[in-house]
């Protein structure tokens, strides 16, 4: 699994992962959040409609993962693949509890998951999420920014605000949860080695 | 559901439950002109009737391959957008608000299709308790009778099908309704659900339906409105 921010890398990370796998001779199945083709259309129209509550995305988001979870991720390990999940839960739950609800409802209505083997979170300071994004896009995504929660007008400033709480959140989870920190500032070359040795020590070891 | 009501909920929240056919609908109807007749403020809302997610639903329910997990979050979807858009600030505002099922029908169905009871619980944590949730009991047979007498054409998920109860989808939908009765009953004393009579004549159902409701009105008010009621009969 690979978590983090937006333009931390992840997208590029899993793309070399996977072919790195498949060279290895391993299946690979990727999945990602609002990829369910039932609930994503709904999920992007609902998004556009500003008057969706934020209890209500919360569970569109759960439906879709449940979605998938159990039409294309179970069977998959079912069949020996190795699933690399563009986003697992970590982020869904460090997004509703920053926007505030409570930690144990989040933890139980995620608690149909599977527990992944491996979660890499990619690790990169909100500032320089910025530049990143101002690489590919002109603008900042509105929820991203985390605009729905009025932490200012200014969607920069908006933008660090918010980062820096889910990062506080990822910390949180890291230490309950076992996720591994990825300094993701690095070079993508170095980034990659690094997570292609741990996961390779990782099948090698539970003789994948 | 959380027990009790949030703070500043002002309104009142009264449920109706039971399964298709029991009555329900139509008592809740009753009641809601009657408090209307009243001048009182009042607010109905239905199961599965956000406009945002029943697109989906229907999709995925066409498709046939929604697992019980996504369905009963699906549902939860629904129920939080009503929730949050209607329910709750309307019981802010101090509203009456009538709901033609409430988290009830979720434990029960939910369960049905084999969901774990205090997941479904958790889920809905964040809904208020009603004032009254009255369940509306009637033998199967008789409920799903007038069921299929008025409207022959059964859905999938509706009947059942998804559980393979029977490959007949009018057995499925009987033997599912069953079940759901089952976990009704078995909630009634926990979550204290006042028990109707839903053999009982729709004006003796409605004459207990008022009282109980009265009860939650100032009393010279309640009984202005019962006299009325009874004169007008």
């Amino acid at each position: 699994m690979l978590e983090g921010p937006d333009s931390s890398g992840r997208t590029t990370q899993i793309a070399s992962l996977t072919e790195h796998l498949e060279a290895e001779g391993h299946a690979v199945l990727n999945t990602g959040l609002k990829r369910s083709e039932l609930i994503s259309e709904g999920i992007i129209e609902a998004k556009r409609n500003l008057g969706i509550g934020k209890r209500t995305l919360s569970l569109f988001y759960a439906a879709d993962f449940a979605d998938q979870l159990e039409n294309k991720i179970i069977p998959a390990l079912h069949s020996g693949y190795v699933v690399l999940a563009d986003r697992y839960t970590f982020t869904l739950m460090a997004r509703d509890t920053v926007r505030g609800m409570s930690r144990k409802w989040c933890h139980e209505l995620y608690g149909f998951a599977v527990v992944p083997d491996l979660v890499f979170y990619l690790d990169v300071t909100p500032e320089e999420l910025v530049h990143r994004v101002f690489q590919i896009r002109s603008s900042l995504d509105y929820y991203e920014s985390g605009m729905d929660m009025g932490l200012s007008e200014e969607m920069y400033e908006s933008f660090i605000l918010y980062q820096r709480m889910i990062a506080t959140e990822f910390r949180r989870m890291q230490t309950r949860y076992g996720l591994v920190r990825v300094d993701a500032e690095r070079p993508v070359a170095e980034i990659q080695r690094d997570l292609s040795t741990r996961i390779d020590g990782y099948l090698s070891q539970n003789d994948k | 559901m959380r027990s009790g009501r949030a703070v500043g909920e002002s309104g009142r929240l009264i449920a109706v439950e039971g399964i298709d056919g029991s009555g329900k609908s139509t008592q809740l109807h009753l009641l809601e002109q009657w408090l209307r007749h009243s001048r009182l403020r009042v607010f109905k809302t239905e199961w599965n009737s956000s406009d945002v997610v029943r697109k989906i639903t229907s999709k995925g329910k066409k498709k046939g391959n929604l697992t019980p997990t996504t369905f009963s979050l699906l549902h939860a979807t629904d129920f939080a957008d009503r929730y949050e858009r209607n329910i709750a600030p309307l019981l802010h505002a101090g509203y009456w608000v009538l709901a033609d099922r409430y988290v009830y029908t979720a434990f029960a169905r939910d369960t049905v299709r084999g969901c774990h009871p205090s997941w479904v619980r958790s889920l809905y944590s964040f809904a208020s308790q009603p004032d009254i949730a009255f369940y509306f009991r009637v033998p199967v047979d008789v409920a799903v009778d007038r069921i299929l007498s008025g409207r022959p054409k059964l859905k999938f998920y509706e009947a059942g099908m998804d559980l393979n109860l029977s490959n007949d989808i009018y057995e499925s939908y009987r033997i599912f309704q069953g079940r759901i009765i089952e976990r009704y009953e078995s909630m009634v004393g926990s979550d204290n659900l006042v028990v109707i009579d839903g053999a009982k004549s729709i004006e003796e159902q409605q004459r207990v339906v008022r009282e109980r409701v009265s009860k939650l009105l100032p009393r010279d008010v309640a009984r202005v409105m019962l006299e009325v009621a009874a004169r007008e009969v």
